[in-house]
């Protein structure tokens, strides 16, 4: 009898330390990310000032200076990119939800996820081939193309989902008015799913706003403003790259800076996303 | 019948049975084209990638042959490129990340799908997705300027210590080096075991786990010897997608390997990875034969990429649809 108790409380025990254990593991994950932010406060916050968004990069050896054309930089790829990635990922997953036989789906869905595997790094050889190598030069169009390109298979998919779950009582109460196909798509079923639809975009973004890799051979690096969308440019992230890698200590306090408002952007994005889609999925209406 | 093609579409009883005629006066046929299109760019997009590594690589394949994959010297002044260093390197940092990850992520998604109540594991699902979201070269600053000094003063010298009649553990500390890629990989491809084990887990059905606990099971047992043996195949699943991620994952890794190309015993020495040695040695790959070889390491990436992926869906399918028809 002793022995049988002996042996309960110790699988208890066991129980009891392993679920702890558990709770440990989740705890360290989660708290990552309090450091990674912590230290990026720490070393970068002071580093953001005035002449952080509005100066060029000193030239090497003198201290100061800032990323402007960085800044305007990373908007112009992520302009080029949205304008190649959003259209072709939400009419795509329109044609895969309303339109679409199930093989033409697979074979799309298939080239989707594979997409969405490649390794940014290959996008970047990819941009390279097709848009550096003809042309002889690097460009911003080259590096939004590598960015737009990464943006079609996160905008496709979720967009589909979103689509697919509008609910069929909507459809057919517009089909049973009399409404064309495209015409119930474009005033029912889009505007029933915008919310998740617009998550869907601005997640694609938040992902690709942080890309380096696929940027260093397509848009390359610029210390200067870059005029119009044929020359090669500075970006926010191969800054913080180019900086952090460099040995001056004064550039390494403004990579710090720089990786802070890249982050800032990036989580501030994907918090809104989520928000939009919280505040309202499209709910059948009884 | 012979009416039902001339029929206004209200008044048939099947939408879908409009004649062609009438969808395209509606523009549904214009409208499914054009959808189309859009659709098949995205198909046509990934062929083409396959087409331009293929053909951007032809020359080091036929020069080298299945050497490129055998041998290790990487010199670019006499045209000689063996990708071995990179293949080590690459293989070795992710399975130190596996390592690393698979235990403290697998225990996280436990924890969150068997434990925490719903809310507290959504709250911080919430922040595991955020984490995902942290770019890649802000991992790597981190892992310059946090994890290098940590490294090089504190760990390495401790292993050394402990674990230093083990060859892995053994030469000068330089912070930079194999382990410590590997221990930032680790950190980034976490977020995906602990998402995707979650929802693994959370699709096991209740009955499975009443059943364990009735038979006497205590939590832990039933957690461990019939709930996540059940989402075993998923869990597999959300491991291989981190390798994936792990193999292709190129800033962080190219900020703290330490870029040397070499294959040594110790994992404190510096090495690098095929997507480390894309980023630093592309744009100044001068010669057709030199450019090719990366392009060919890229086209390895992208096919060992491609495999883990398809792996991983089927694992993942698999399960939660296990998980479904049982309920």
């Amino acid at each position: 009898m002793t022995k049988m108790n002996a042996q309960l409380r110790w699988r208890k025990f066991v129980s009891n330390f392993m679920l702890t254990m558990t709770g440990v593991c989740a705890l360290i994950s989660v708290s990552v990310l309090f450091f990674i932010l912590g230290y990026l406060v720490y070393h970068g916050g002071a580093s953001i000032n005035w002449d952080f968004f509005t100066k060029l990069p000193a030239p090497v050896g003198e201290s100061g200076g800032g990323m402007a054309n960085a800044i305007l930089g990373s908007a112009k790829l992520l302009l080029l990119a949205t304008l190649i990635g959003v259209p072709i990922g939400f009419f795509g997953a329109v044609y895969l939800a309303e339109f679409s036989g199930s093989t033409v789906a697979f074979v799309v869905r298939y080239a989707a996820d594979l997409l969405n595997g490649v390794p940014s790094i290959v996008i970047g050889i990819f941009a390279y081939s097709v848009a550096v190598h003809p042309f002889g030069h690097f460009s911003t169009y080259a590096g939004g193309f590598a960015l737009g390109v990464m943006m079609i298979p996160i905008t496709l998919r979720s967009t589909e989902e979103f689509l697919l779950g509008v609910p069929r009582s909507l459809r057919e109460g517009a089909m049973a008015l009399g409404a064309s196909k495209w015409k119930t798509i474009a005033t029912v079923i889009v505007p029933a799913a915008y919310r998740g639809i617009l998550t869907a975009i601005l997640l694609a973004f938040a992902r690709v706003a942080g890309e380096t890799a696929p940027l260093l051979f397509t848009a390359l690096g610029n210390r200067y403003w870059s005029n119009g969308f044929n020359e090669p440019t500075a970006s926010l992230p191969v800054m913080v790259y180019n900086y952090a890698i460099s040995p001056f200590e004064d550039w390494h306090r403004q990579a710090w800076a720089a990786g802070l408002v890249l982050l800032g952007l990036i989580l501030v994005i994907n918090i809104i996303a989520r928000a939009v889609l919280a505040r309202g999925i499209a709910v059948p209406r009884s | 019948m012979a009416t039902t093609s001339t029929m206004h579409p209200s008044a048939g009883p099947v939408v879908g049975s409009r004649s062609f005629f009438s969808r395209l006066r509606d523009g549904d046929e214009v409208a499914r084209l054009i959808t189309f299109l859009f659709a098949a760019t995205v198909v046509l997009i990934t062929l083409l990638i396959v087409f331009e590594l293929w053909q951007g690589s032809v020359l080091p394949r036929h020069k080298f042959g299945f050497n490129f994959f055998r041998t290790s010297t990487w010199d670019p002044n006499v045209d000689q490129f063996g990708a071995l260093p990179f293949i080590f390197g690459t293989l070795v940092t992710s399975a130190v990340a596996l390592l690393i990850a698979v235990p403290l992520g697998i225990g996280a998604a436990i924890f969150l799908a068997e434990l925490a109540p719903a809310r507290l594991s959504d709250a911080l699902e919430f922040f595991i997705d955020l984490l995902a979201a942290v770019p890649s070269v802000i991992y790597g600053v981190l892992g310059i300027f946090i994890v290098v000094p940590v490294m090089r003063d504190v760990i390495q010298p401790a292993l050394k210590e402990i674990f230093g009649f083990l060859p892995i553990f053994r030469g000068p500390a330089f912070g930079i080096g194999l382990l410590t890629a590997g221990l930032v990989l680790s950190i980034m491809v976490i977020p995906y075991i602990i998402s995707v084990s979650r929802e693994v887990l959370l699709s096991v059905p209740r009955d499975q786990r009443e059943a364990a606990l009735a038979l006497g099971a205590t939590r832990w047992e039933s957690t461990w010897k019939v709930v996540v043996p059940f989402a075993r195949t998923g869990i597999m699943g959300s491991i291989f997608l981190a390798l994936a991620r792990a193999l292709g994952e190129t800033m962080a890794v190219t900020m703290v390997i330490g870029n040397t190309p070499q294959i040594a015993a110790s994992l404190f020495s510096p090495g690098d990875s095929i997507a480390s040695v894309i980023a630093n040695q592309f744009t100044e790959a001068t010669g057709d034969v030199y450019t090719q070889s990366l392009i060919e390491l890229g086209l390895v990436l992208f096919l060992l990429t491609f495999i883990l992926n398809g792996l991983a869906r089927l694992l993942i399918v698999f399960t939660s649809q296990r998980g479904a028809s049982h309920a």
